[in-house]
């Protein structure tokens, strides 16, 4: 067996995932899928933390941290949260119903030009987007308005 | 008569006995209309370089041997023809997740290994009717269906390739060997899906596959392993609630004696004598 990391050993690693080259869009779908996955639980981490910390150090300290987030880059940062809340919510429905075996279809004998399942429901994904699009832009309006 | 159009193919060479680091090595070669990757790497070896080591044998996409990185995107060399491509360079790599041999050969050593620990054939209970067959299994047209798409793969490891999961764990079975597990797990003649599962039902197993669809877009048979991976969850979830557990798989067919005789014809129907018949004229 080769060492690992060697040419001979000509592993992609975490290469193979973070880079999706010609493939189609379910391919970058599953990329965004893991990155805002990975934010979500990472600012669901910070946040308990962080808010447990200051809420410990009295009301004054607080109250002036709170002045502090309302800063806009803190605000962009929270907009980009909601974001990928939506994205990774309308993407993770899609995803339990199709991992399921559900709206993929039925087996088909493969004539050629093949299309897969996933190609023939690209309407799906795409509505999909369409819906993050619609959710963000929502939430985006809200924040211009001084929202949450 | 006009010069024949030339391409240039930019192939990366490695032999690990050597010990010089990979490199890319380039060829200019005349192209023909019709002509596919593979006939440009045998023009190389026959009239460039020898040396040039890659894997063929069929050239119709039937056995799976000549899978290669072309243009960053993996295909069967044989099934792509270089006009399609439309490029005027072709860049040729070895597939990854393989450990390479030499050049564009690969080591398809786990494929072969993960595809047998599915269990890749019928398994039934009744052993003297697996060991001396007295006859073939009934099956409908309708379950065959099932699972026909599923069984033309070629096991060419394209799928292994394209699969970002078996890009970043090393011990997932992969798109090849889970979509084989539905394959013959699927067949009514079947009855051996609770003996597969534990092959695939691990850390390391279905529950992986989060569904890129690199795999089914790689496919060079149009076997499309994304899908197959899903109905296996369904069939695995199925499975675990109870549901289905008393299908039992198709029977033996009769012997022929034992059939039913057909229908005798009935008296009014004409004959085929008396149709040819032909009436006097006049």
């Amino acid at each position: 067996m080769p060492k690992a990391g060697s040419p001979r050993d000509n592993y992609l690693g975490v290469r193979g995932w973070v880079w999706a080259g010609r493939y189609k869009i379910e391919r970058y779908l599953y990329i965004l899928h893991r990155i805002t996955g990975l934010g979500l639980v990472l600012y669901l981490g910070l946040h308990l933390c962080v808010m447990t910390v200051f809420r410990m150090q009295g009301e004054d300290f607080y109250s002036a941290v709170m002045r502090l987030f309302h800063n806009p880059v803190f605000k962009v940062g929270e907009y980009l949260v909601f974001a990928a809340l939506i994205f990774h919510g309308l993407n993770g429905l899609r995803l339990i119903f199709q991992e399921l075996g559900f709206l993929l279809g039925k087996p088909k004998p493969p004539i050629y030009p093949y299309r897969d399942s996933l190609r023939r429901r690209r309407p799906l994904v795409l509505a999909m987007i369409g819906l993050v699009v619609v959710g963000a832009a929502f939430v985006l309006f809200d924040f211009a308005r001084g929202g949450p | 008569m006009g010069e024949a159009k030339k391409i240039k193919f930019r192939i990366q060479r490695y032999n690990p006995e050597n010990g010089v680091a990979p490199y890319m090595d380039e060829f200019v070669i005349p192209v023909t209309r019709g002509m596919t990757v593979l006939d440009g790497l045998f023009y190389i070896k026959e009239n460039l370089d020898n040396s040039l080591a890659f894997r063929s044998s069929c050239r119709m996409a039937i056995c799976g041997s000549c899978a290669v990185v072309i243009n960053s995107f993996p295909h069967l060399a044989c099934h792509t023809q270089i006009a399609e491509l439309r490029v005027s360079t072709l860049e040729l790599k070895p597939v990854p997740n393989y450990a390479i041999i030499k050049d564009l050969v690969v080591d398809l050593s786990p494929l072969f290994q993960k595809h047998r620990a599915i269990k890749p054939y019928l398994i039934r209970s009744e052993r003297e009717e697996m060991d001396a067959p007295s006859a073939e299994f009934l099956q409908t047209p309708q379950e065959l269906e099932a699972y026909l798409q599923f069984s033309y793969c070629v096991k060419c490891g394209l799928c292994l390739a394209a699969c970002p999961t078996a890009a970043s764990d090393r011990l997932f079975l992969g798109p090849q060997a889970i979509a084989q597990c539905y394959r013959y797990s699927s067949d009514s003649r079947d009855d051996g899906a609770e003996e597969r599962f534990p092959a695939v039902d691990g850390d390391h197993g279905l529950w992986r596959c989060h569904l890129a669809g690199a795999c089914s877009e790689a496919c060079p048979k149009g076997v499309d392993p994304a899908f197959a991976i899903q109905l296996l969850k369904r069939l695995r979830v199925s499975r675990a609630l109870g549901l289905g557990r008393g299908r039992r798989p198709t029977p033996v067919a009769p012997p022929p004696t034992a059939m039913q005789p057909k229908l005798p014809v009935p008296e009014f129907t004409v004959k085929p004598e008396t149709a040819l018949r032909r009436e006097p004229e006049g």
